[in-house]
């Protein structure tokens, strides 16, 4: 615990973070503005789907976000209640919204995306009612976090909540293999190796690493501004202790 | 073994000592069924087809509503403190109150399913199968239930908190529980409708063995968290 | 004094993110009473829960016989009796019902009733418990001491609602166990009068009523 304390100490964090936040954010900006033009303007049209298929773009990087947070959320979780290090509970605490936000993109582009495809704008097969499953567990997450008056309480039952509610993301990779479902299977994250045409697989990567700096950007914004409330909060006490 | 067996009859004590909780779930699963014949008309047909869905899910609902009951009690007179601190593995203690919620409230459901599914104009093969489903699903809704119970003791607005914890991991046992009797009714002769059903008894049951293997652990870590 | 029982070294609380205790340390022997004392919310019950493992220290350590126990607790667990402000008492049972859960003995054991008896309820043996007045259930959960035997007490104000009588019942208890090797560690308002007890004032530890203390709590950066 100590040991834990001297290596990550906040201070130290918070200058790190600024340090790194404006390389990142930098990346951010270039990699979303490439993978952006090049979803629109140089990748072609779908020859079944026609323009619609550059709704890929934004729905499948937000699904492997919606999945890849969750994921991230479960580990500090795990770190949170094995090594009780209060840096795992507020990067479980940032990533939250974020998750949900990915989750709920996913869900809308892949409604906007169904409705001239499959003719209705949501149906109930195996990979929409996961991510969908997905989308209340990250909003139990966040509502269990703030249920407690003491906030330590409010982290620990997320983080159990949290791994508990992990056993969703397998069903949610695996649920176009093992059930007949009308959602298409993964085409990118194969054994076999990708079975789209490099002239769409390179936007889709483009914007899933654009994705990910983006998450990264957020959740330090989001761990900083934490951990600034913090000291705020400290230094309102050590006015009213000086009053005691 | 002998600690399980204490909590468990000691919690059967408690609860047929307070007959009024061990009627409620059930007279609350036989009622809500019971609007659905006055919302949609009584027409047999309509009714014996949506029966399976109707039935899992007020069902559900009714183990949900006894769930807030399952750890609080215990957690407010001081009881849960003491149940740490005795030598009985906490791990075993989830388990044993687990499965006296199960017997107060999961067991009278599924006796109680008959007749609603009577009510409901269902086939003999339809029937069994529920009872199956039944058998291998309700215990899933306790033990994932108790979670949601233990996660939320002292939280502000505990009871909302519990559904919007639970409901969305109850969803599989929905699925599984209702397919299974869709799959029976479905079946065309009479030798398939356990084949049919089958591969959703399975799930359900894979279902259970999960939860039986979670709860246990997730259910001790919350209820320490709760006394810290 | 006998030998050391139970130890804790340089112990500190967090509730709610400030510090409640810092840098506590005590040692208590067989047959000692150690007495907590400080003004409310200078951390007594905290501490007495940490003592029981209930809640674990965020530093500091806890030695069971010369065992450290930090990250185990569950090595002194079974050797203490822990007295909340609550009774854990359920009200649907009767009084020996109650006692017999708690101390998981069957319902006929003789050593029930004469725990029942040096607290004065064995006439309320088969009375459910809800029909109980506060010093009577108080009773009832002060008997749990006797009906299971453990070396160390942990009580937190033990003599809440219990009138003059009941109190003295409750030091001739206190008395017998610390002759038998057993030691108690407890906090209190009222009176409860013990020979000889060594005292620990947790204002001393607390960043609250310590100034030194403040300071060294500022210094240190928190994450939360």
């Amino acid at each position: 615990m100590s040991v834990f304390h001297r290596f990550a100490n906040p201070n130290r964090f918070l200058k790190l973070t600024n340090q790194v936040l404006p390389w990142v954010s930098g990346l951010t900006v270039l990699s979303l503005a490439a993978g952006l033009y090049m979803s629109f303007f140089t990748s072609p049209p779908d020859y079944q789907q026609g323009e619609s298929v550059r709704i890929m773009y934004i729905h499948v990087p937000s699904a492997w976000m919606a999945m890849f947070v969750y994921t991230s959320i479960a580990i500090a979780s795990v770190c949170s209640l094995i090594w009780r290090h209060p840096l795992a509970d507020l990067a479980a605490k940032a990533s939250a919204p974020i998750g949900a936000g990915f989750t709920f993109l996913a869900l809308a582009t892949g409604s906007l995306w169904g409705k001239p495809m499959w003719g209705a704008w949501w149906v109930w097969d195996a990979r929409l009612t996961s991510v969908l499953i997905l989308f209340f567990l990250y909003l139990g997450h966040m509502a269990l976090m703030h249920a407690f008056e003491e906030q330590e309480r409010g982290n620990k039952a997320a983080a159990v909540l949290a791994i508990v509610g992990f056993v969703n993301i397998p069903i949610i990779k695996f649920s176009v293999d093992w059930w007949n479902t009308l959602h298409q299977p993964a085409s990118v994250m194969r054994a076999d190796g990708p079975s789209i045409d490099p002239s769409m697989l390179w936007p889709l990567l483009i914007m899933g690493v654009a994705f990910k700096l983006f998450y990264i950007v957020v959740l330090l914004i989001r761990i900083k501004s934490e951990l600034i409330e913090a000291k705020l909060r400290k230094y309102r006490r050590a006015v009213v202790d000086k009053a005691h | 073994m002998k600690a399980f067996l204490n909590i468990v009859s000691r919690d059967l004590h408690l609860a047929f000592r307070q007959k009024s909780d061990l009627t409620m779930a059930v007279l609350f699963f036989i009622l809500t069924a019971m609007l659905f014949p006055f919302g949609l008309g009584p027409e047999p047909n309509l009714l014996a087809r949506i029966a399976p869905g109707i039935i899992w899910v007020t069902a559900l609902l009714a183990v949900l509503l006894s769930l807030e009951r399952l750890f609080l009690a215990d957690y407010e007179d001081g009881s849960l403190e003491q149940l740490i601190l005795s030598s009985t593995s906490l791990e075993v203690a989830v388990l044993a109150k687990v499965f006296a919620h199960w017997l107060t409230t999961g067991l009278p459901l599924i006796l109680a399913a008959p007749l609603i599914a009577l009510l409901f104009n269902m086939d003999s093969d339809a029937m069994t199968i529920l009872l199956i489903a039944m058998i291998l699903g309700t215990p899933s809704l306790s033990l994932i239930g108790a979670i949601a119970a233990t996660l939320t003791l002292g939280a502000r607005r505990g009871g909302v908190l519990i559904p919007l914890l639970v409901l969305p991991l109850y969803i599989p046992t929905l699925i599984f529980g209702v397919g299974a009797i869709d799959a029976a009714m479905n079946s065309l002769e009479a030798g398939a409708v356990i084949a049919n059903a089958r591969p959703h008894l399975l799930l359900l049951g894979a279902i259970l063995l999960v939860s039986l293997l979670i709860t246990p652990l997730a259910g001790a870590a919350a209820l320490r968290q709760s006394v810290e | 004094m006998g030998s050391s029982l139970f130890q804790g070294e340089d112990l500190t609380c967090i509730r709610g993110g400030r510090t409640v205790f810092l840098g506590l340390n005590f040692n208590l022997a067989q047959g000692q009473a150690l007495i907590l004392e400080g003004p409310n919310g200078s951390g007594k019950s905290s501490l007495i829960r940490m003592l029981s493992g209930l809640v674990r220290p965020k530093l500091g350590k806890l030695v069971w016989q010369d065992q450290d126990a930090t990250r185990e607790p569950e090595i002194f667990q079974r050797h203490i009796h822990y007295i909340g402000h609550r009774n854990a008492i359920k009200p649907v049972l009767t009084v020996l019902e109650n006692l017999a859960y708690w101390s998981g003995k069957k319902k006929d054991d003789p050593s029930l009733d004469d725990a029942l008896d040096h607290f004065r309820m064995l006439p309320l043996k088969h009375t459910p418990a809800n029909l109980l007045s506060s010093g009577q259930s108080r009773r009832l959960t002060l008997s749990r001491l006797l009906a299971s035997e453990r070396s160390v007490w942990l009580l937190d104000e033990p003599s809440v609602g219990l009138d003059v009588a009941s109190v003295a019942l409750l030091e001739d208890v206190i008395k017998t166990h610390r002759s038998k090797g057993g030691a108690i560690i407890f906090a209190t308002h009222s009176p409860i009068n013990v020979e000889n007890p060594n005292k620990l004032n947790l204002q001393d530890y607390s960043p609250l009523y310590n100034k030194k203390l403040l300071a060294v709590e500022n210094e240190e950066d928190s994450w939360i």
